[in-house]
């Protein structure tokens, strides 16, 4: 049994609150520069443009790269044969947002008062145990104008999976200019209802320019991105060919009654990181 | 891209000239609020007696960070604009001449804007960063315990954006 002090973890969680805040995700960035030096419409060019100067900006000036820093969104994956010692995970975790956006945007409140927290926490939290001896820490500040734009829509199987690729475009299609395009979409598909909205968040951690190792899924996302960059809304909703800089697919079983399909939207400064706990230290995915 | 330079407040001439997708450069003090502070304007509008004037102003959708190092005010990229939807057309048959935000506006906006002669731009979402190098001077009106949502008046340099909906009621996104 391999003992972690939950305040280990908040360290690490309150680390890359500050760091990423003001580092876009680098696999994002590079996807933006390549977009910015394809496109041909001035409008969107200059949009893309714009945003890479901006990264340039926050990265040397150590300024927030997006005024929306977002929600506090950590996935923990903790392996069975890790004792947590100390707060509970929970509490560290808020300590971690706490500390981290200090001297960020507090945008988190109260839903039915609107009355701030004051401190951006709680954090959004989600614990799966898992093989082995290390915990997964994946951290991200969800900004919260694509946050809106993304949906969940339970089909029925007569509709099947043509009818569910349809809805994911039309998804990204309706949500315009809203969500800061060129978007993340993350897709889940199958599973329940809050299960399929979880597997399109834990989606958007993966690299641009990863390959899914489902085959199926691998091409299912190629079909997508090539379609949703073919609708024309580009950077800013100003046109262009760059609508989505990756389309990332997760399932699960689900019921014969249903199709569960999830769309997650991330804007264009993903702002993630995947921190791992073991014997051997810290190592950074 | 060359960019127009145009100084604020705006006047309808220098309004009438710009096309939908035409880039520019804002110098010059616009009002800063967005969801709660315009929600709480209308209720004082509603009640006859309202906060604060917004006559021949810039608005601008925006909720800071706080500022660090040597910022003058804190990442201030735009917000959705189309949250903001049900107070346009008002705002702008009541004196509004400009507001600058980012993303598509409803219909009603676009009849507003063009009825009107005025314009909407939209800034680069994300680049809070970038538009915090803009601000020369901020200062806090109205609503303090709004937190970021406060009313603020800043002056801006060389602020970039795009012209989204012209005083033509063209516009720059599709449906």
């Amino acid at each position: 049994m391999f003992e972690i002090d939950t305040s280990q973890i908040a360290a690490q969680v309150c680390g890359a609150i500050k760091e990423i805040s003001r580092n876009i995700e680098p696999t994002c960035l590079a996807a933006l520069q390549n977009a910015r030096d394809r496109e041909t419409v001035p409008a969107a060019r200059f949009a893309l443009e714009k945003m890479c100067e901006n990264a340039d900006i926050a990265a040397k000036k150590g300024y927030p790269v997006c005024q929306d820093t977002g929600m506090c969104v950590v996935f923990v994956e903790l392996g069975k044969d890790v004792r947590l010692t100390g707060k509970l995970l929970q509490d560290a975790v808020d300590d971690a947002v706490r500390d981290g956006y200090a001297d960020l945007r507090k945008s988190v409140l109260d839903p039915v008062t609107r009355v701030n927290t004051g401190t951006n926490a709680p954090a959004v939290l989600h614990t799966d145990i898992v093989d082995g001896d290390e915990v997964k820490i994946s951290v991200m500040l969800k900004g919260f104008g694509s946050e809106n734009m993304s949906a969940i829509y339970m089909l029925n199987p007569a509709q099947g999976l043509e009818t569910a690729k349809d809805l994911i475009v039309a998804t990204v299609k309706n949500a315009a200019s809203n969500p800061c395009p060129p978007v993340i979409v993350g897709v889940g598909l199958g599973g329940t209802f809050e299960l399929c909205a979880k597997m399109s968040k834990q989606a958007l951690f993966r690299k641009i320019g990863s390959h899914n190792p489902d085959p199926v899924l691998d091409d299912l996302e190629r079909e997508l991105t090539e379609r949703i960059n073919s609708l024309g809304v580009g950077a800013q909703g100003f046109g262009g060919g760059t609508t989505a800089l990756g389309v990332f697919v997760r399932k699960y079983p689900t019921h014969i009654s249903s199709l569960p399909v999830a769309v997650n939207i991330l804007c264009h400064c993903s702002r993630a990181k995947v921190i791992v706990i073991g014997k051997e230290g810290v190592r950074y995915e | 891209m060359n960019e127009i330079r145009l100084t604020l407040p705006l006047d309808k001439a220098a309004i009438a000239k710009l096309n939908a997708g035409d880039g520019v450069l804002l110098s010059g003090q616009m009002l800063v609020f967005r969801d709660a502070g315009h929600k709480r304007l209308f209720q004082s509008i509603q009640n006859g007696k309202p906060d604060f004037d917004y006559v021949g102003e810039t608005i601008y959708f925006m909720g800071p960070c706080p500022a660090v190092g040597d910022q003058v005010l804190g990442s201030c990229g735009p917000t959705t604009s189309g949250r903001m939807d049900k107070y346009t057309p008002y705002m702008f048959d009541h004196g509004l001449v400009a507001q600058v935000g980012k993303g598509k506006r409803s219909p009603e906006c676009i009849d507003a804007i063009a009825r009107n002669g005025g314009v909407y731009f939209a800034a680069i979402g994300g680049a809070g960063a970038l538009y915090s190098d803009t601000v020369t001077a901020v200062e806090e009106l109205y609503y303090h315990d709004l937190g970021t949502e406060a009313v603020r008046r800043i002056t801006v340099k060389d602020f970039p954006a795009i012209v989204a909906i012209d005083s033509k009621g063209r516009c720059i996104y599709k449906d």
